[in-house]
């Protein structure tokens, strides 16, 4: 029983930047705290948009590059859907169909996140690579992380790569 | 102890269970939450993953709605 109780820990990378993939992290991230389990995200390249706190498209980050990534891809407002997206439109659409079925959308499963208290950590090297600093992130992301800290955490339990 | 009230009717997974927790998580301890359910997997989740989490499920009734369960949990 007490192994059982252990093993409850789910792990998630979120390594996709989109709508429609980070809805399924926050459903699942969500869904398996609020049965008890103990949840850690760790965002990594795309992913890092969706803890920006500037969630429109803005030039944030350092260097030039960075920059025009930063309003390329935007933030949690900004994500595209994976398929169809139509210059933008598909997101639009799904947060009204969501809303209209009510079903929670992607922001509502982030506050719901964070409320829960789910751990939220960030990729060291892809915000090297992109620029960005913990300071460019929500104050929910409780640390930057590489890939050995992030194994250590997620051991004994379930990892997804999202 | 006070007693509070939740209606998840309207939601979906996982929003019944996740509004349940965050509620639960703000009680005090001796408070109850009176949930209500639609039937299918928040009737059949809902009460589970309280016990679970060492909530006390008082009970489990039907409303005068049919489908529509009452779940009273306990801190």
């Amino acid at each position: 029983m007490a192994e059982e109780k252990q093993l409850k820990k789910l792990s998630i990378i979120s390594f996709s930047g989109d709508f429609d993939k980070l809805t399924a992290v926050f459903t699942l991230a969500t869904g398996a705290s609020a049965v008890g389990y103990e949840v850690n995200l760790f965002f990594t390249f795309w992913g890092l948009d969706a803890i920006k706190i500037k969630q429109g498209r803005s030039a944030v980050g350092k260097g030039f590059l960075p920059k025009v990534f930063g309003i390329m891809m935007g933030g949690l407002k900004s994500a595209p859907v994976s398929r169809l997206n139509f210059l933008g439109i598909s997101p639009k659409i799904f947060r009204h169909l969501m809303k209209k079925n009510n079903v929670a959308i992607l922001e509502e499963l982030v506050e719901a996140a964070k409320q829960l208290g789910i751990n939220f950590y960030a990729c060291e090297m892809a915000m090297h690579v992109l620029g960005l600093q913990k300071s460019d992130f929500i104050p929910e992301v409780k640390d930057v992380l590489g890939v050995a800290s992030f194994l250590q955490l997620s051991e004994g339990g379930q990892t997804l790569f999202i | 102890m006070a007693t509070y009230n939740l209606d998840v009717t309207k939601e979906h997974c996982p929003m019944t269970f996740v509004k349940t927790k965050i509620e639960l998580n703000k009680l005090q301890k001796g408070d109850i939450l009176n949930v209500k359910v639609t039937e299918g997997e928040p009737l059949d989740n809902v009460p589970k993953s309280a016990e679970e989490q060492g909530f006390n499920v008082l009970s489990v009734k039907e409303t005068e709605t049919q489908g529509i369960y009452n779940i009273e949990i306990k801190k």
